[in-house]
Formats: structure tokens, C-alpha cells, sequence
């Protein structure tokens, strides 16, 4: 199996751990990366804000180099809101005609193009239909047996686009805990927001959203996330939320790579859960 | 008549234009509130989502831009997913924060200086430099108290190596041609 990568701006920064794990988990299970030369930000939730049509240049020079460097092929993207400018991009371009010329009358300064050709693919849904449960299940030695996982998708891998994965109740990661030997933690709060970028600018509204989220994972040592904004939110500002709800929030949150990666036999230091914001003493403990 | 009054009348003329794209979006709206039962922010709006659409279709710009409601979507999609009549709700929120981004309006301040920072940064690089985006941020804002809102998890984020001290940098500009066209193409319409 083999992928064109497009980290994204977060996973060089405050998500490193997540592009580290990513690279390390595929390639323990034999998915071969090869990442995007010269690639450029996407436009984040901030493009949109301000510009339309720089909302979809921006994505659109990352899918014309995905172009240039293979005719067709699977860009895998681990950060959601990545994937959905990037989705959008690929659906706008296959549909219209117009809107490619438009796009090209941009890139063209560069000398790119878009065709329409690449196939924008959420690692989430590259781990789990491509990749899929057995094939992992095969590759664990080290089984997380007695742990309890709380699966949380967030919302732009799954909405608005249906790909891989019902958008309002989601379960497509269930099967991937359940090969790690871990148990799926029952609850309905694996789709609903974080609040992204609220946390910024009206912390008081995204701390609510995030407070529902980590009071109803009380029950599971640890929530898998599948996103940078999402894991950032759930894990930095646990204090703040523990405060607001008058009870203690405290719940480890790992990306869902790093996961995978420590039951396939990875070590804390390959999947760099050092470099979490949230990681429990029990956790640890319990790790096998 | 003033001059500033004419101004004014202009600037609001301005916004019905930039209004009808976005009616035009919602123009099958039934007004179901199928979107405001769905929007996880809808309890800290001052109108729900389903009055902001009647009051998109009435052209009632003094009210939209006087709401804070439109800015306290986080883009989650489940309107769109839900709505019965397939509109792009989200979607057309974007515009409404393109209209408050273009017009400088200042009750949203907070959020179009945060994405301006942040593009300013993927423009000056390519890619957002994190500590650079905010600290353009707090350089726009003028508060000398909101860095110290972001101090403790800054600090934790420079702990563990992810983000570095940066002072705004020029670079080189990779992008600079993508965004001078797209200004371009915008201004000719």
C-alpha cells in the first residue's frame, strides 16, 4: 500500500507526535509514505473567514503537486480540517469545469495544474477500511487488554462529506480498538464539536462543549482522537474545565496512531507519548 | 447630507450586495429550525441559526451584523448535514464571515483579527508558524493582558519543543504570487 502524505502545518508543530506516530504505526504495518514535495498550508478554518476563493487556492496548489508528482493517486491526510479543504478541492474540481479553469488561471503563474485526479483520504479512513481490524489484529504483540478506549471522530473527517463512516454516529474506529485487545467505551459524544478554534477567541463557549465531552468519557482511561484541533482541545485546558464543572476532567487523550502503534509493539519514546498534554499516571500503569 | 452619513449609506449598500450570494444559498430555507436543534453553539447565541436565515432572506443587515451568531459557528456541519431542504448552511456562514472580515466590522474583532494573523503568517511562509501566528495576534489585538491568557499552555507547548519563540520574520514568500492573483481576480470580480 503506498500513499502520497500531506502532513499539514500542525503536525511540524504543536502535533509533532501525531505526524511521528503516524509515520510509525504505517510503517510497522507496511504502508509506505511518500510525502508531498513543497507542500503548503491548506487555509486551516482561517481562509475560509476571510477569502472564498483563497479558501480553495490554497488547498488547490497541494492537490496540483500531488498531480505533478503521480498521475493519480491517494493523498493521505491525518488532520481533519486539512482533509476537508482538501475534499472540498478534489469534489469541486471533479464536478466543474469552471471552477478547475478558475483554479488554474492561479496556479498557472507556477506552472501547475489541477486535473482533478488525486483522492483526498482521511487517515482514519485509510487505517480503517484499507488497512483495516484484521490486518492490524495480526501485526499486535502487545494487547491492551484491560484498558477501555473512547473513540472521538469530531466533526470534519466525517461531516460534511459522508466517505467512510456514518456522520452522526460514527464506528468506524470501534473495530481498531477492539484488535488492540482494548474495550470501546460506550458512549455519543465521539461526533460532536470541540469547539476548534473557539478555544482562542470565545474560550467560554468552547469549554462548555469540551466539558460535556470529557465528563461523558469518565468510565475509559483514554480518549483516541483523529485530529490536531480536537486533541489540543481535549487535552490543554483540562484544568480549566475540571474548575468550570466542578469536578475533576482529568482523562488521558492520545492520537489514535499512537495507539495502534504501542499495541503493535511500538515504545512510548517511538510514538513520542512524552510529548502529550494529557497523559495519566494510570494510564502508564496500566500500559502492558 | 455629510459626507461621513453618505459614507455610511454607501457601506451599507455594499453589504446588500454582498448579501445576495448568500440568500440566494438559502433561498429554500422553510425555516424547520432543524439547524438550530443541531448546532452544539447555539446555547451561547443571542438569535438561534433559523432566525438568522429569515433574517438573511429579509435583508436584515443591521441585525445579522449586530448578532454574534453567525461568528460562534465552528464550522461542525451537522446544519448542513441535517438541514431537509440540502442547504449549505455552513457554507454560507463563511460569507457572512467574509463580509465581517472585509468590512473591518469591529464586534468581530477577536475572530477576523485571529484569522488574519493566521493567514498573514501562511503568506509570509508558506506554512503557519504557530508562535509567530499568535504573536501577530496579540500584536493586532493591543492588549498587553490577552498573551498572558495563552502564557500557561505556551509555556507547556515550549516545554516539550513543539513551538518555539518567533519574532514576525520575512521570508520566502512562496505564496506571494497565489495571493496577489487571488486579490487580483477578487477585485476584478
Amino acid at each position: 500500500m503506498k500513499y502520497l502524505y500531506y502532513p499539514g502545518c500542525s503536525l511540524e508543530g504543536t502535533a509533532a507526535e501525531y505526524d511521528i506516530s503516524t509515520r510509525a504505526f504505517l510503517e510497522a504495518a507496511g504502508v509506505e509514505l511518500t510525502e508531498l514535495e513543497d507542500w503548503t498550508c491548506c487555509g486551516a478554518s482561517a481562509a475560509e473567514a476571510v477569502s472564498e476563493l483563497l479558501s480553495y487556492a490554497l488547498p488547490a496548489r497541494n492537490l496540483a503537486l500531488a498531480e505533478k508528482m503521480s498521475q493519480d493517486s491517494d493523498l493521505l491526510v491525518p488532520c481533519s480540517a486539512c482533509y476537508l479543504n482538501l475534499k472540498k478541492v478534489e469534489v469541486k474540481a471533479k464536478e466543474k469545469a469552471a471552477f478547475r479553469e478558475k483554479i488554474n488561471r492561479i496556479l498557472a503563474e507556477e506552472d501547475l495544474l489541477i486535473r482533478g485526479k488525486t483522492r483526498v483520504r482521511h487517515l482514519l479512513d485509510v487505517v480503517s477500511r484499507d488497512l483495516g481490524a484484521e490486518r492490524i489484529k495480526k501485526h499486535v504483540t502487545r494487547s491492551l487488554e484491560g484498558l477501555t478506549i473512547a473513540p472521538y471522530y469530531g466533526c470534519q473527517c466525517l461531516r460534511p462529506y459522508r466517505v467512510f463512516d456514518d456522520p452522526e454516529a460514527p464506528q468506524s474506529m470501534a473495530p481498531l480498538i477492539e484488535a488492540t485487545g482494548a474495550a470501546v467505551h460506550p458512549w455519543d459524544m465521539g461526533a460532536r464539536c470541540c469547539g476548534a478554534s473557539h478555544m482562542s477567541t470565545k474560550q467560554e463557549v468552547a469549554l462548555e462543549l469540551v466539558g460535556a465531552i470529557l465528563k461523558a468519557a469518565r468510565g475509559a482511561d483514554a480518549v483516541a482522537t483523529v485530529c490536531p484541533m480536537c486533541q489540543m482541545n481535549l487535552e490543554a485546558y483540562q484544568a480549566k474545565v475540571s474548575e468550570n464543572i466542578g469536578e475533576a476532567a482529568n482523562i488521558t487523550i492520545v492520537y489514535l496512531p499512537q495507539l495502534l502503534g504501542l499495541a503493535m509493539g511500538l515504545s512510548e519514546k517511538d510514538v513520542r507519548l512524552d510529548l502529550n498534554l494529557a497523559v495519566d499516571p494510570a494510564f502508564r500503569t496500566k500500559l502492558p | 447630507m455629510s459626507t461621513a452619513l453618505a459614507e455610511t449609506e454607501e457601506t451599507v449598500e455594499k453589504r446588500a450586495d454582498d448579501l445576495a450570494p448568500v440568500q440566494e444559498m438559502v433561498l429554500a430555507c422553510i425555516q424547520c429550525g432543524t439547524c438550530t436543534g443541531s448546532c452544539p453553539n447555539a446555547f451561547a447565541m443571542d438569535r438561534t441559526p433559523r432566525q438568522m436565515w429569515r433574517l438573511v432572506l429579509t435583508g436584515r443587515k443591521e441585525a445579522i451584523f449586530s448578532s454574534q451568531t453567525f461568528s460562534l459557528c465552528s464550522a461542525c456541519y451537522q446544519c448542513t448535514l441535517r438541514c431537509p431542504r440540502g442547504l449549505p448552511l455552513t457554507e454560507a456562514i463563511g460569507r457572512l464571515k467574509q463580509i465581517a472580515a472585509k468590512e473591518r466590522l469591529p464586534r468581530y474583532k477577536k475572530s477576523t483579527r485571529f484569522y488574519e494573523s493566521f493567514i498573514s503568517s501562511v503568506r509570509r511562509h508558506g506554512k503557519v508558524r504557530e508562535m509567530e501566528f499568535m504573536t501577530l495576534y496579540f500584536l493586532s489585538m493591543k492588549n498587553p493582558f490577552l498573551p498572558l491568557k495563552f502564557s500557561s499552555l505556551g509555556v507547556r507547548l515550549m516545554g516539550r519543543g513543539k513551538v518555539s519563540l518567533q519574532v514576525p520574520s520575512r521570508g520566502k514568500r512562496p505564496l506571494e504570487y497565489l495571493f496577489k492573483k487571488v486579490e487580483e481576480m477578487e477585485a476584478d470580480g
